[in-house]
């Protein structure tokens, strides 16, 4: 695998992707470190979709027991107890991953991102994250995704040179934000997180009336026309947390197809904000990043 | 009644999984190759989703069996097809059926889904779709000026020749004016009795390369604006013996014949490179040997597979000696195996993106949320912001021949032209009809079908060769012939006009239908339009002279990606459809996913999910 031409095996099974992308992209692929932290349907897409295809090793990192939710949007994991019983989600959706090629060297890393140190970093090229995941900053060369599906939207954050999960895009003055109600989500969603000092991603449906009001408060205090921030929207994302797999599929293929350009230096990434909504159908992408922000 | 929905899937497929389907189609396994798709995807969906019922078909999707009562039991049609013809048949069936069909298609990073509702929204028939590629045989034969013609004539003539049936016509020497070199140029082809493997393989070589390139280049006229091919003799490229120089090919061993290769035997390792014109030239000739040594059962009854490494190795090394002969620049084996095996190229996020709309899509339909179905397509670079970007359907177009049933119009000379003519050129490579009843009036013309007795065979094959105006019903000026394909449930009504002349360069095949466009082939070079006949690159020699068959090109699956046209309407706001339930609102719904492919490029995938829960999901957010 690691040789400088792709043997013959590579060459046949990934023959109809290297008319993509070229045989230096899936040399370069073949050379590449991903890391993994939370394996929900849409990173379990995800994972699928690189180790087709063909990248060096894939670690997965979620050490939470598999449930019924976790199986219900994750086809990596039957629902078979006698198969995930005693497993972690991590160790299931290994196991299953290796199967789709076993060319990639897919394992499992127990604990999670707040615990690990710059060097165990170092050795990955790509790192993706749910958004409830904290984590350090990292070394610069780590391209950095933040994903997270829920109800019928999607939402996927690039980040390829500043690497703390950005709080600081979404303190950019809501004047200079596009219109759309996604970014205001995000916005007012991690506002009102971090006022009630919680972790992303653990809000409610018993939080919607605060987080309507918040939004009107904030809207006067901006200036800005509360209904460009649909209570509907609002609605859904705070109340839908299940993920919806055909939105997983979307979403994880984009995330797919991101990481991939990311390694293989083919292609545009997209900056740096992708939102999907079934609603509209619409895959937008949003530049939210902060103009003034000085890259580290 | 939700809750109560069972999930039933009937999945048809002909195809069989190869490896490189794997980097892509993952519901299939190292271990499955050679294995019925159809088979294997159902194991190992049911592998997630054990309560589902699905039932497999390892079958083609045109087979009479799949007609429109069995259409009619679905609530909804998923197309995952690699070529034209096979979209056209089940879009067909399914507006007999009025089942809505959600169809697809990906290439490289773009895809697109689209939904057809009979009477709501367009048909996949609606907007013209592009014609699949063909050459004119005299750029094949005389003028290549590109690579793929090339390998068009390497793979359509010189293999076809050499090792396919002996019967079909072959325009290899379509260029030789005198009839008596012709006759000998049958023999030429021919290993003589006990001739030496390397003289015969020179000998072809110095035949095509070096005699066949001299005596087109005599011909003055065609080379008064053209640059003049160079003819290529063997003893000039490869002056030394070539058994000293070639691996081994030992008569006595038995070898497995996948693993039967040129490039392995010469130690050219990387399909990647680009051959020079003396290793081309002696893969070639070692291919050639290889054929007769190891092969030699095979030869007269094979067929060029692109899959056939033997077989793409020596296309590869003539169109690149030919190509050489031209000036034009050499390809490596991938390049010259990718044009022709017509290889679609595909990655399995494109895939995956498409296969969760078509499931978006699908919902939909099922829960008649008429106003939400849309076409999205699914971009390379960001347009206005998007990388997905949904349109509304249009309305159907009026003129559709096919859900519209508006009558077409042909001009024709019914004095000259042939009711053979009539069935081969305008019923069957342009309206798709494979299996035709063509009617004037009362009167039967002409059918295919399996229960005709002897008489109505042979009168109709009497039919075929008439002039149109000397028909038992005659067809003239003004009159409307009837075409129906029974297995589709489509009738085309068709006025005829007669007319005296017909341009030789622009119309070709001396007939112009009207009424319903198609669109044209992607550019190719102004030569196309000064040749008579055309030759597709995967149609097989026989056809040479005509447009090529239906399925012989893959099409891209693409239909031009950029805006749709704005020209007709858009399906309007708020029209609820009154949809009328094709099932007795039994509690058994069932779902249909079709995977049927002549080759193994772009099988989309669809996962199908637990109704259910999707179901209580969106009722809650009500």
């Amino acid at each position: 695998m690691d040789g400088e031409e792709l043997t013959e095996q590579e060459t046949a099974l990934y023959d109809r992707q290297i008319r993509v992308w070229g045989a230096d992209a899936q040399r370069r692929l073949s050379k590449s470190h991903i890391l993994v932290c939370g394996m929900k349907g849409t990173v379990a897409e995800f994972c699928k979709n690189i180790v087709l295809a063909g990248v060096g090793s894939l670690t997965l990192m979620d050490d939470r027991v598999v449930t019924e939710e976790a199986w219900s949007a994750n086809f990596l994991i039957p629902p078979d107890e006698n198969v995930y019983g005693g497993k972690t989600i991590a160790e299931v959706c290994c196991d299953s991953l290796k199967d789709f090629n076993p060319m990639v060297r897919v394992s499992v890393e127990k604990g999670d991102l707040s615990s690990l140190d710059g060097e165990f970093y170092d050795k990955f090229d790509v790192v993706v994250k749910l958004i409830n995941e904290k984590c350090r900053k990292l070394s610069k060369r780590v391209a950095f995704y933040t994903v997270d599906c829920r109800d019928s939207c999607g939402e996927i954050f690039v980040d390829l040179q500043n690497h703390k999960y950005s709080k600081e895009a979404i303190s950019v003055p809501w004047r200079a934000l596009p219109r759309k109600a996604s970014k205001l989500y995000f916005a007012l969603r991690g506002v009102f997180e971090e006022a009630e000092g919680r972790s992303p991603g653990e809000i409610s449906i018993a939080d919607l009336p605060a987080v309507l009001k918040l939004k009107k408060e904030l809207c006067e205090a901006n200036a800005l026309n509360a209904s460009h921030v649909t209570d509907s929207l609002l609605e859904r994302l705070i109340i839908g947390t299940r993920e919806f797999p055909p939105v997983c599929a979307v979403v994880g293929g984009i995330l797919g197809q991101e990481v991939i350009k990311a390694i293989s230096c083919k292609g545009e990434p997209l900056k740096n904000f992708f939102f999907f909504d079934v609603m509209d159908g619409k895959g937008v992408v949003e530049d939210v990043s902060n103009p003034k922000k000085e890259s580290k | 009644m939700v809750s109560e929905r069972q999930l039933e899937a009937i999945k048809i497929d002909m195809d069989t999984i190869e490896v490189s389907n794997l980097n892509r189609q993952f519901l299939f396994r190292q271990s499955h190759v050679g294995q019925s798709k159809a088979k294997v995807a159902r194991d190992a969906v049911l592998k997630f989703r054990p309560q589902m019922s699905i039932t497999a078909h390892h079958a083609n999707v045109k087979d009479p069996k799949f007609n429109v009562e069995f259409f009619k039991q679905f609530n909804v049609v998923l197309n995952g097809l690699d070529n034209l013809d096979a979209r056209r048949h089940v879009n067909r069936l399914c507006l007999a059926a009025d089942v809505p069909l959600v169809e697809s298609g990906t290439t490289g990073f773009l895809g697109q889904v689209t939904v057809h509702v009979k009477g709501k929204t367009e048909c996949y028939e609606c907007q013209p779709k592009p014609a699949p590629k063909t050459y004119p045989v005299c750029t094949i034969t005389s003028t290549p000026s590109k690579f793929v013609h090339c390998i068009v004539w390497a793979k359509d003539l010189l293999f076809a020749k050499l090792f396919g049936d002996k019967n079909q016509e072959n325009d290899l020497n379509v260029r030789s004016s005198d009839a008596s070199s012709s006759a000998h140029a049958e023999d030429v082809f021919v290993r003589r009795k006990d001739e030496d493997i390397d003289q015969y393989g020179r000998r072809i070589y110095d035949h095509v390369f070096g005699y066949n390139i001299e005596v087109a280049s005599s011909n003055e006229e065609t080379w008064k604006n053209r640059n003049r091919p160079k003819p290529i003799y063997s003893a000039d490229v490869m002056p030394e013996n070539l058994t000293e120089q070639n691996g081994n090919v030992a008569k006595n061993c038995v070898v497995d014949t996948s693993s039967v290769s040129a490039m392995a035997s010469l130690g050219l390792k990387n399909p990647q490179d680009t051959w020079t014109l003396l290793e081309s030239s002696r893969i070639f000739l070692e291919a050639l040997k290889l054929f007769f040594a190891k092969r030699e059962k095979e030869i007269g009854n094979l067929s060029f597979d692109k899959d056939d490494q033997l077989a793409v190795e020596f296309v590869t090394a003539a169109a690149n000696i030919r190509a050489a002969s031209f000036g034009i620049s050499l390809h490596s084996l991938f390049e010259a195996k990718g044009i022709a095996g017509n290889i679609v190229h595909a990655v399995a996020t494109t895939n995956a993106i498409i296969a969760g709309l078509i499931v978006i899509e699908a919902i939909k339909v099922l829960l008649k949320d008429t106003d939400k179905y849309r076409m999205t397509y699914c971009l390379e670079h960001i347009t206005k912001k998007m990388l997905l970007m949904p349109v509304e359907p249009y309305e159907p177009n009026k003129s559709c021949y096919v859900c519209s049933e508006t009558p077409l119009s042909l001009e024709i000379n019914t004095s000259r032209s042939k009711l053979r003519d009539f069935v081969e050129k305008i019923v069957k490579a342009k309206l798709g009809i494979n299996f035709p009843l063509i009617m004037h009036g009362s009167n039967l013309l002409y059918e295919v079908g399996d229960d005709l007795d002897e008489v109505e065979v042979a009168n109709y094959a009497a039919n075929l060769e008439k002039v149109l105006s000397q028909l038992p019903s005659p067809v003239t000026n003004g009159t409307m012939l009837t075409v129906e394909d029974l297995q589709q449930e489509l009738t085309c009504n068709i006025n005829i006009k007669h007319r005296e002349e017909f341009d030789e360069e622009k119309e070709p095949d001396g007939m112009l239908l009207s009424g319903w466009t198609q669109a044209p082939p992607a550019k190719d070079d102004k030569q196309s339009m000064n040749d008579k006949q055309s030759i597709g690159n995967g149609g097989d020699s026989s056809n040479a002279l005509q447009t090529e068959p239906a399925d012989a090109v893959k099409d891209g699956e693409m239909e031009e990606i950029s805006e749709p046209s704005g020209k007709k309407r858009k399906l309007s706001e708020g029209s609820k459809a009154s949809i009328l339930d094709a099932t007795d609102g039994t509690r058994n719904h069932k779902e249909v996913e079709k995977l049927d492919d002549d080759d193994d490029d772009d099988d989309d995938v669809v996962m199908f999910d637990d109704l259910d829960s999707m179901t209580n999901k969106k009722k809650r957010l009500q």
